[in-house]
């Protein structure tokens, strides 16, 4: 046990200490790094409490997706090295007050949230599930997933169905005048349709219409 | 003391992992120029060693004495950093490999998916390798590499979902134990294609090397390394090529099984076939480097997403609707 809270301090301050990190660091790219460490030392606290398919998946889709995709925007911008924008006295008070009024918002959030979940009927506290219990964890959040919560679960997958098709549909642009590359076309062409002989009159050229 | 003596016999088990792992990497590298020499009818590395085998060792020596040069404009934290974790993560992959029955270092319950994960995280070296130089071949093959690796994965992703359906299991001996009366490369034949062409793509394998395509990009994002650094690139690389063709044999060729179980084959251990298997799965990756000309890269992205994303979904769909309706669908008590 003792090692078990020794990791789980190590493991926390570097979470938060990383999540510091993110928000001061200079370098736009070092911060999508510090990002990735969030990402993978939460995973790792998650596998310690034994929720080895959720840290994993934290894993799969954080860190090897949407990290990647994140980094490969910021690297792509070209805004290393932003000088700190908020050092004169008038962007101190501006950022400061935004930050605090969301900040706030999100702290009342999570007290309503955490406070209405303890005292609602039919709580279980996590300590009193029955550790030895002979399921792993992957089979009992399928058991939940795919027949309590399915409707919640296809809504979900629904919205972000949208949002793709929708970012999608935004940044789509058909470029006219570029010849494009048709597999089926180029399969297809006979010896027929593209080659002819022509008698060209002199000083007076074919004209080729493509 | 306990725990010193836990730790201690831990550190024994890892090594004896990892020393067959990285030697099978140098002399897989001799494989994998033999086979391309063969195939190009050249001799290829015969002069070190019998066969040439010590070829790789030579390499590696010659790596190590090497000067490391760090560009005067490199981000030299992160420079340093990339082959690390490159190497770090194909190796700490073999941990959940099972060799046989009870011969794997950690017999974790998501063994799958940690696999998934580490070899999806494979792509920061890259990416970091190729920000860190500061020059501009490197940062086109970073940008390059990701982009290709999180296409490929999706669909290595939607294939795992398929064997998994038919096992109902994420552990890796599981999954091999459940191909005891029938290969999943049998039923499951197509998606054992799209896997094969993705394992390519992922571990940047020609015709997909497009991060380092040398006609265009000098050698991508390895351009600025040198010395004992390349080398750490070049073992990464090739130990996670060793490390997907021992998962493709894991989901599809049956692991550590025999091909049938009588009398000739079955007393031949359950390693030696996990390795044959490998081995089998190595060649034909070195085959197809030697045959098939590099891609383009509009090709590669729309062979990723138009055509292996949907054939591989719509195979789930069948996969699941044969098991349902037949009612063999692994049901967990």
């Amino acid at each position: 046990m003792m090692a078990h809270s020794l990791f789980f301090y190590l493991f926390s301050t570097i979470t938060v200490f990383s999540a510091i990190m993110v928000t001061i660091s200079r370098n736009t790219v070092y911060s999508v790094f510090f990002l990735i460490l969030v990402f993978i030392s939460i995973s790792i606290l998650f596998i310690m409490i034994g929720a080895e398919f959720l840290g994993m998946i934290m894993l799969i889709v954080y860190v090897g997706a949407v990290a990647v995709l994140f980094l490969f925007v910021v690297m792509m911008l070209n805004v290393t090295q932003q000088p700190i924008k908020f050092s004169k006295k008038k962007g101190i008070i501006n950022n400061i007050s935004v930050g605090l009024i969301v900040g706030i918002i999100i702290f009342l959030e999570i007290i309503i949230a955490v406070g209405g979940w303890k005292y609602r009927d039919g709580f279980i506290p996590l300590s009193s599930i029955d550790p030895y219990l002979n399921v792993s964890n992957t089979h009992a959040l399928g058991n939940v997933l795919y027949t309590d919560y399915i409707h919640l679960f296809q809504i979900s997958g629904m919205i972000l169905l949208v949002a793709m098709i929708g970012a999608i549909t935004l940044t789509f642009s058909r470029r006219e005048n570029i010849k494009r590359q048709s597999y089926f076309r180029q399969i297809q062409r006979q010896r027929e349709s593209s080659i002819s002989l022509v008698e060209v009159e002199s000083e007076k050229g074919v004209k080729i219409d493509d | 003391m306990i725990y010193i003596n836990t730790f201690l016999h831990e550190i024994y088990k890892i090594i004896f992992l990892l020393l067959p792992v990285l030697v099978s990497v140098a002399l897989i590298v001799w494989l994998d120029r033999r086979v391309w020499a063969f195939v190009q009818k050249r001799r290829g590395p015969n002069v070190v060693g019998p066969l040439g085998l010590l070829q790789t060792l030579a390499d590696a020596l010659k790596y190590i004495f090497k000067e490391i040069i760090i560009p005067a404009s490199a981000d030299k934290i992160m420079f340093i950093l990339a082959p690390i974790i490159t190497l770090t993560l194909s190796l700490i992959a073999w941990a959940v490999i099972p060799f046989s029955k009870g011969i794997v270092l950690s017999n974790i319950n998501v063994g799958i998916l940690y696999l998934f994960a580490v070899s999806s995280l494979g792509v920061y070296g890259i990416i970091i390798g190729g920000w860190a130089s500061n020059s501009k071949y490197p940062f086109l093959g970073a940008i390059r590499s990701a982009a290709q690796m999180v296409s490929y994965e999706v669909s290595i992703g939607i294939i795992i979902i398929n064997v998994l359906l038919c096992v109902g299991s994420l552990n890796l001996s599981q999954i091999v134990l459940a191909q005891k009366n029938v290969w999943f490369i049998f039923p499951l034949f197509p998606m054992f294609v799209v896997f094969f062409i993705s394992i390519l793509a992922e571990t940047n394998r020609p015709p997909f090397d497009l991060p380092e395509a040398e006609s265009e990009l000098v050698a991508g994002y390895q351009t600025e390394y040198s010395g004992m650094m390349y080398a750490m690139f070049w073992l990464g690389e090739y130990a996670n090529i060793l490390l997907l063709c021992a998962l493709g044999s894991i989901l599809f060729l049956g692991g550590w099984l025999s091909p049938i179980d009588i009398y000739p084959f079955a007393i031949i251990p359950g390693p030696l076939w996990m390795i044959f298997k490998i081995l089998f799965l190595f060649i034909l990756i070195s085959l197809v480097k030697a045959i098939v000309p590099r891609y383009r890269f509009d090709q590669l992205m729309r062979l990723g997403w138009k055509i292996f994303l949907p054939f591989s979904l719509l195979w789930v769909v069948l996969t699941a609707s044969f098991l349902f309706f037949t009612d063999t669908l692994p049901i967990i008590k």
